[in-house]
């Protein structure tokens, strides 16, 4: 077994030569798929919502603290754009967007003005990949693909893989996957091994983030074992949703697949990440997210290494609260940079 | 730290509620406080106070009077004096007065809140999130049963004037628990506040003054343990409601034995939190923190047990360990904080060295390396694994945040751990399989138990303990039960004392019947007495109409032990129990001229009264047979999805002392109420005319009762009542009789705070089915057990 490599602590201070910032912890090589593991999950629903509905009351972050656990999720956000009417034009304005998400003046009224804040990645479809990419050369942003016939992921196996090369030959990094939720649905854990493994295969040194969507696995029961299956195929990052599903990420949701990551890092010594997505709009809302990593899995689990936030709308709340911090004053959307 | 400190540690700073609203009040009264009597607060006695302070930061809140005879006096005769107008009032006008509390309490809860975290030292995240939004839903939930109580309870009437008496641990929660059913059945209280914090209590006095609650419904009389017993002693209370800890709830059931009062305990506990092997574990972790790190361990009902299933054990631990490491300790208004101070440094004191002898006795202590307050009142979260039961800690009521943990290898051996223990308070259970969980909650010997789930109160669900951890409920409709008292009892004749009559020599000469001497009925069968000593019966004439045994306490000690080992009649099926209970009315109806006869002979009643008699013991066992399957509980509705389940459980072991007179129906209907909810019985007798009893034998032989569950011991009540109520195996005793009686046999309850029902020499006419049958004795019989089922997947 591997132990997982201690990461630097030097926070999101990255410049050109981080590149392989994503890169600091041991990369989870996966294992053999283990039923008994998978079998023994159990998961009590009244419970978690009990730990999840406390958990506010339990730690408030305010002032200079707000602010700068405000700052540390901009740079785990995955700048989100995965619409039908997305165009070269649009996915330029998004990266332009990711490089500066927040106001220069408000970051340097903040003391941070050295700290080169940027989102943790851009996250588009195959079609835009290349586009990003040269958009955001020399910045240290990497481009997030998603993938596997996103969202439904019910193209062939074969085209699955496909599509992966295709965006990896493309310059992404990172490739957002969606699982066959069937293979969760009638518990056919191998066959939901078996393409996880291949997906990650064909990944190569990209990242491979497993999106799980779990507004359609229903229980959490079905979320809990989908992610132990994904993290034993090697799963870099098990992520909530696709935005698509009726149901996105949820503090519920989100605390039974950290407890997974917690499990399989018990067993295994390697470290996953997290990465909720769809439904998280408000500032105050990614705060509780954050206290939920730092209390269920701890510091390690804030940076965008093993932390990612999938998307669209935060950023201009966040960006709204800081202003406000900076000057006391409520401030306006307009006030801000569109992405 | 700036923010970009913050960015780079990802700490969370500072985060604290404002005092200075609760300061200013505190300041507004010059930091000194008076009683609250007769809707006025007294001059605050500066000669006659002490000092409140605040755990946290050891600093000086207030200076609280210390309450006096006088004042215990003077807060009695209010409430006295206001007692009938507030219970003549209609359910509605004391529910607008209760809805008036619950609506101030909601208006001024942040004040509330934060100067109940001041004065007890607990995170502003308990009391804002919990304890004063429960404290609200009490008054609206008891503001309800006011307005129904005419129609759900018309047979009954408040108890009177009630000494209430309320711990430190939830100053304001318990203040409401204890008021709130007390005034909305019409009784009207005195209350006294813990000494370590009853600074909420003065506000509370204050807002419902303002809120016009009329004068002297609500006195608050402060100070410490002194005042506690003046209001225990005092004689023109109708009843004491205490928590608090076991030793002082059995000097308290002492000091009231054979006054007359009704007392309701609510005591320590060392409640069990068993997880099996099929657990959501990290749910289960996540539970020890709610059950033992909630309001610092100081918590009655605490989860501060583990009995953690051994395949899984040190997998359970080793994530109980890694979430210790996250808990938060600080200042109470800190509101990033798991845990506050303890409550003072007696506490404290008391913490340190039980946790100090357990280690001594083996056990392995585990405390996270986290920032802990330099000063101050506080203790961090402890582990105690490896316990073993002979030690101290695993057995005593720690009352802090200590848990202590031991493994179990089957289910039935989690039973048998978990209950073998003096309290019987709460339960936790963690299993995914709804056989195992439902299983073990049933077997379970505590008032409350919560399955995946810990700590979980509501008003509309009872809260109370069950062996040492005492009796009575809070909270639903049972908790109303135990401020109101029934109508048919209220206005009872004193029983005359008993005649002392000579035997008159007989002739010799007369022709008698072939001798049938009683013996005693003890395990299915006829024993002879221990002390081989008999005692005649007389006929009201003098005349000797028959000997029986004269048991003993040996005699008591076999008959307890045959009633134990019958414990499978309390799983028995409700129907198969209600068919014995009809096969007895048959089979004394069977013999019915034969009893009636003897009735005659005994007591000298008539050949109609006899009949009478007879006929109505005969109905009274028909009565209990018919309720056997019918008294079935509740279930409530608190906000959570989920049932609780308001289970009537049998009492166990139960000595009846039957009434002198109506010597076999006095006997059957405290002996059916018993049988038919499960327990199982040892009865003496009525003294003078023990015969229907004896002669009553051969009908449970021919009944198919099985041996144990009625045991019957003949001789003198007295005697045997104080052996019976002082046996720390008997789970309860009525007795019926003198007034020595009842005082003899609360007095010898301490022991393991049996739950009596006494006369105080007061006759129940059992001829009368308003009061000498029904769910008045079927409630007595039982208690109740919430059982909490949160569920969905």
């Amino acid at each position: 077994m591997v132990s997982s490599a201690k990461s630097v602590d030097q926070g999101p201070n990255r410049g050109l030569v981080e590149v392989t910032s994503a890169h600091e912890v041991a990369r989870n090589p996966g294992m053999p798929l283990d039923l008994s593991v998978v079998q023994a999950l159990r998961v009590n629903k009244s419970a978690a919502e009990r730990r999840v509905a406390a958990l506010p009351g339990r730690r408030s972050i305010k002032a200079d603290a707000q602010a700068a656990w405000l700052l540390n999720a901009v740079t785990c956000i995955d700048l989100t754009t995965l619409n039908g009417d997305d165009t070269e034009g649009r996915v330029k304005r998004l990266c332009a967007k990711a490089v500066t998400p927040v106001r220069p003046d408000i970051l340097a009224a903040l003391g941070m003005a050295d700290r080169r804040i940027t989102t943790g990645a851009v996250c588009v479809y195959h079609r835009f990949v290349a586009c990003a990419v040269e958009a955001l050369e020399g910045t240290g942003i990497p481009v997030a693909a998603v993938s596997t016939g996103f969202p439904a992921g019910l193209t062939p196996h074969e085209l699955k893989l496909k599509e992966i090369e295709a965006s990896v030959a493309a310059g992404a990094s990172e490739i957002d996957i969606v699982i066959t939720r069937e293979h969760v649905l009638t518990g056919n854990w191998q066959a939901l091994y078996d393409e996880m493994r291949d997906f990650r295969e064909t990944c190569g040194d990209a990242h491979v983030k497993a999106i799980l969507a779990t507004g359609d696995l229903k229980t959490l029961r079905n979320v809990a074992r989908a992610s132990m299956v994904c993290m034993m195929a090697g799963a870099d990052f098990i992520k909530t949703s696709t935005g698509k599903e009726a149901q996105n990420a949820t503090l519920l949701v989100t605390l039974i697949m950290l407890r997974m990551i917690r499990h399989y890092q018990s067993m295994t010594g390697f470290k996953v990440g997290y990465k909720p997505a769809g439904g998280i709009s408000k500032a105050k809302d990614i705060l509780t997210y954050q206290a939920l990593m730092k209390e269920e899995l701890g510091r390690d689990w804030l940076r965008p290494n093993l932390f990612r936030i999938g998307a669209s709308s935060l950023l201009a709340d966040i960006e709204r609260q800081l202003e406000h911090h900076v000057d006391g004053a409520y401030s306006a959307v307009k006030r801000h940079p569109i992405g | 730290m700036n923010v970009a400190s913050y960015f780079d540690t990802m700490s969370y700073g500072p985060s604290s509620e404002s005092d200075a609203q609760a300061r200013q009040w505190l300041a507004g009264n010059k930091h000194q406080f008076g009683h609250f009597i007769d809707g006025e607060f007294t001059k605050h006695a500066a000669k006659n106070c002490f000092e409140v302070n605040e755990p946290a930061t050891g600093k000086l809140l207030a200076k609280v009077s210390l309450g006096k005879k006088a004042d215990v006096d003077a807060a009695v005769r209010a409430a006295r004096k206001a007692q009938a107008g507030w219970a003549a009032l209609s359910g509605h006008a004391r529910a607008r007065k209760l809805y008036a509390l619950a609506r101030m309490i909601q208006r001024n809860a942040r004040l509330i809140a934060v100067l109940e975290a001041l004065d007890n030292g607990k995170p502003i995240r308990e009391t804002r999130d919990i304890d004063i939004p429960l404290a609200a839903r009490h008054f609206y939930h008891y503001a309800g049963w006011a307005q129904l109580s005419e129609s759900q309870f018309p047979d009954h009437a408040p108890v009177g004037v009630v000494g209430q008496i309320i711990p430190w641990n939830f100053p304001f929660l318990m203040l409401a628990w204890k008021i709130a059913p007390a005034l909305a059945l019409g009784n009207t209280v005195v209350l006294k506040p813990a000494e370590y914090t009853p600074l909420t209590a003065l506000l509370f006095a204050e807002l419902a003054k303002a809120a016009g609650l009329p004068d002297g419904v609500l006195n608050v009389v402060t100070g410490d343990g002194s005042t506690g017993a003046l209001l225990v002693e005092h004689k023109d209370l109708d009843k004491i409601a205490f928590t608090g800890s076991t030793a002082v709830g059995k000097q308290i059931r002492k000091a009231t034995a054979g006054s007359g009062k009704s007392l309701t305990l609510e005591l320590g506990g060392k409640s069990p939190f068993i997880v099996f092997d099929d657990a959501d574990l990290d749910a289960a972790v996540e539970g020890v923190v709610d059950a033992i790190w909630f309001n610092q361990g100081e918590v009655c009902c605490a989860g501060s047990r583990i009995l953690v299933q051994e395949g899984i054990a040190e997998d359970f631990h080793a994530r109980l360990r890694t979430r210790m490491s996250k808990l938060r300790v600080g200042a109470p208004l800190d509101k990033s904080i798991d845990m506050g101070a303890v409550v003072a440094p007696n506490q404290l004191k008391r913490i340190k060295g039980m946790v100090e002898a357990g280690v001594q006795a083996g056990a392995e202590i585990f405390q996270p390396e986290i920032d802990m307050p330099g000063s101050g009142c506080f203790f961090p979260p402890t582990l105690l694994s490896n316990v073993q039961p002979t030690a101290a800690v695993a057995t005593d009521e720690i009352f802090g945040p200590v848990v202590v943990s031991m493994t179990f290898r089957t289910p039935d051996e989690a039973i048998q751990l978990a209950n073998h223990t003096r309290y019987g308070l709460a339960g936790s259970i963690w299993s995914e399989s709804i056989n195992q969980a439902l299983d073990a909650a049933v077997q379970l010997e505590a008032g409350v138990v919560w399955i995946n789930a810990t700590n979980m109160l509501d008003a509309a669900v009872g809260f109370g303990g069950k062996k040492e951890s005492g009796f009575g409920r809070e909270g639903g409709r049972e908790g109303c039960y135990d401020y109101l008292k029934p109508l048919a009892w209220s206005k009872l004749p004193e029983r005359a004392a008993a005649d002392p009559k000579l035997p008159v020599a007989a002739s010799g000469y007369e022709v008698r019947a072939v001798d049938r001497t009683a013996k005693l009925f003890i395990g299915g069968k006829q024993a002879r007495p221990d002390g081989n000593y008999s005692r005649e019966i007389l006929s009201p004439k003098g005349k000797v109409i028959g000997e029986v045994g004269e048991g003993n306490r040996k005699d008591i000690r076999n008959a307890v032990e045959a009633a134990r080992g019958a414990k499978a009649w309390g799983t028995r099926t409700a129907h198969n129990r209600a068919q014995i209970l009809f096969y007895l009315g048959e089979n004394l109806s069977v013999r019915e001229r034969e009893f009636a006869e003897r009735l005659r002979e005994m007591t000298g009643a008539s050949a109609a009264k006899a009949q009478a008699e007879l006929e109505a013991s005969i109905s009274r066992l028909f009565t209990y047979a018919s309720w056997a399957d019918k008294f079935d509980g509740h279930m409530h509705l608190p906000p959570v999805r989920g049932a609780a389940l308001a289970v009537p459980e049998a009492l166990g072991v139960v000595g009846v002392i039957a009434p002198p007179e109506a010597p076999l129906l006095g006997m059957i209907s405290l002996v059916a109420p018993l049988l038919a909810t499960g327990n199982r019985v040892i009865a003496v007798p009525s003294e003078p005319h023990p015969l229907s009893g004896t002669d009553f034998y051969s009908v449970l032989e021919t009944s198919d009762v099985p041996g144990g569950v009625l045991n019957i011991v003949t001789g003198a009540s007295l005697a045997l009542a104080k052996v019976l109520s002082a046996h720390n195996d008997v789970d309860a005793v009525w007795a019926f009789g003198s007034p020595e009686l009842s005082k003899e046999v609360e007095e010898n309850s301490v022991g393991n705070l049996k739950r009596t029902f006494v006369d105080y020499g007061r006759r129940i006419d059992w001829h009368d089915t308003a009061a000498g049958e029904g769910e008045l004795f079927l409630r007595r019989a039982t208690e109740l057990k919430n059982i909490w089922i949160p569920y969905g997947e």
